[in-house]
């Protein structure tokens, strides 16, 4: 067993090797990547709206538009996803592709072609949320919960 | 009392064993490197034709072993034994193969320092006798590692500014106790040492005090200086993780000079898309079967020490908050 003395001095040295890491270890671009971010996010958002605007000139309302835009916009980021398209967008914008739902539809395509190898049931199906599960645990969660609050509070 | 070993870590081998004949197979990524000119084989499709990658991993390793036994004009079953070991989940790609080409077979784990690792092993079976002929072998594949560790293929993700990109491709060795030029002269068995990295994008940082302390174990095991060798290669530690090398090595006052390189490095310079350098099996063994060996035969390197790198890493030890277990193991080889 190592003596107490002996566990703080590889503690000592382990902090102290991590600060020589830290220093050596090149920063990221953080403005870059805001702003490559707030650019390709914005592109992306703004042919959603193409798309709703669409939609409403040929006489839907807006509440009734919503639908039908997302579920296009998911088909959009679903097929560049099939087509090893959407992967290259990620790498060079980050956050900026990951927000827009066509991101999440990434997130379950990609998971779906890659472990549609291990079968439709046990791969493909099983797994095709592993990515994108979590977003929808936490999402409804926090839904229920807002819902509740207001329930609550109005009455 | 064992005789052939040296200081605390350091085998000698009393007859060394020598590399009879090396193969490379490397992939699309790989071949447009720098490194291309050394490889006996590119793959310009990283799928080989195969429906999943990871059969595609085994047709890279199947293909470095019949080339190193080919070369050598020997047949399958004339080799003793196989030591192989790759990056996925009871190394698959390294059992397949020894099945498909029926030679005894001793599987190995040793994350990305295999390369060494399996060398090691196979040269102390010819020395001591057990052998005549042994293979060292590994392979690791971009798509394969990218499962098993990371995230679907197709995902958009950013790499971090420490990302490294997984070699695709194998690397194998036949070696005898004679007829061959290159003699492996002595192994240094590395301890796992772990300085609290926690995230599996650092692995360059993650594993450079490991290479750091083998090195260091090696050259005070055996009373030499960095400057003994022609050329000290260590396997996968991408530019940040040889920059914080060379600073560790200083700070233990026997800094490395300009035959220092990276194989990660050397792998991918110039290469769009590839992080701070190659990892994997692969990396380590591709430079050193391909550079390495053949810089050796054609008597431009006469000493080298090769030390391979390995992050004792699993996606469950990570997750569950566990900072990065790491190895080096290195060995000798001489012209």
């Amino acid at each position: 067993m190592a003596s107490p003395g002996a566990k703080k001095q590889k503690a000592d040295e382990r902090a102290k090797y991590q600060r020589l890491a830290a220093s050596i270890v090149p920063k990221p671009p953080l403005v870059r990547n805001a702003v490559v971010a707030f650019v390709v996010g914005g592109l992306i958002c703004m042919a959603g709206q193409g798309v709703m605007n669409a939609f409403m000139s040929r006489g839907l309302s807006q509440d009734q538009a919503i639908a039908p835009t997302l579920a296009t916009m998911i088909l959009i980021g679903a097929v560049l996803t099939g087509l090893s398209a959407y992967h290259h967008i990620g790498e060079f914008a980050g956050a900026g592709a990951a927000i827009p739902i066509t991101g999440f539809a990434n997130t379950v395509v990609a998971a779906a072609m890659d472990f549609k190898r291990e079968g439709y049931v046990l791969g493909m199906g099983a797994k095709m949320f592993i990515i994108a599960g979590p977003v929808l645990v936490y999402g409804i969660l926090s839904g229920v919960l807002v819902a509740l609050v207001r329930w609550l509070y109005r009455g | 009392m064992a005789t052939k070993r040296v200081g605390q870590s350091t085998i000698v081998y009393s007859t060394p064993p020598v590399i009879v004949s090396a193969a490379t197979v490397a992939g699309p990524k790989e071949s447009e490197g720098p490194m291309a000119q050394w490889f006996d084989e590119t793959v310009p499709d990283d799928m080989f034709g195969e429906r999943t990658p990871e059969k595609a991993e085994r047709r890279f390793m199947e293909d470095a072993i019949k080339i190193a036994i080919g070369n050598a004009q020997v047949l399958p079953d004339q080799v003793n034994m196989m030591f192989a070991g790759d990056l996925l989940n009871q190394i698959i790609s390294s059992s397949f193969t020894a099945e498909k080409l029926a030679i005894p077979f001793v599987g190995l784990y040793g994350a990305c320092s295999t390369s060494v690792q399996s060398l090691s092993m196979a040269s102390a079976m010819v020395d001591g006798g057990y052998a005549d002929l042994a293979l060292a072998v590994t392979s690791s594949h971009y798509q394969t590692a990218e499962r098993q560790f990371r995230y679907p293929i197709e995902l958009n993700i950013m790499r971090k500014s420490t990302s490294q990109y997984t070699v695709t491709g194998a690397g194998a060795a036949l070696v005898g106790a004679s007829g061959g030029k290159i003699k492996i002269k002595e192994a240094t068995i590395g301890k796992v040492v772990d300085m609290g990295i926690k995230d599996p994008n650092q692995m360059g940082p993650a594993m450079a005090p490991a290479a750091a302390d083998t090195i260091f174990s090696h050259l005070a095991d055996t009373g030499r200086d960095p400057e003994y060798y022609d050329a000290i290669l260590t396997g996968d530690l991408g530019r940040v993780g040889a920059e914080i090398l060379l600073e560790l090595m200083v700070q233990r006052g026997v800094p490395l000079g300009e035959n220092y390189a990276d194989s990660g490095v050397l792998m991918f310079e110039g290469v769009r898309g590839t992080g701070v350098g190659g990892s994997g099996c692969a990396c380590s063994a591709l430079i050193t079967y391909g550079y390495i060996w053949k810089r050796m035969c054609q008597n431009k390197i006469s000493r080298a020490l090769i030390v391979a790198t390995g992050a004792l890493l699993s996606p469950l030890s990570w997750q569950q908050g566990e900072s990065i277990p790491c190895i080096a193991n290195a060995v000798v080889l001489e012209a």
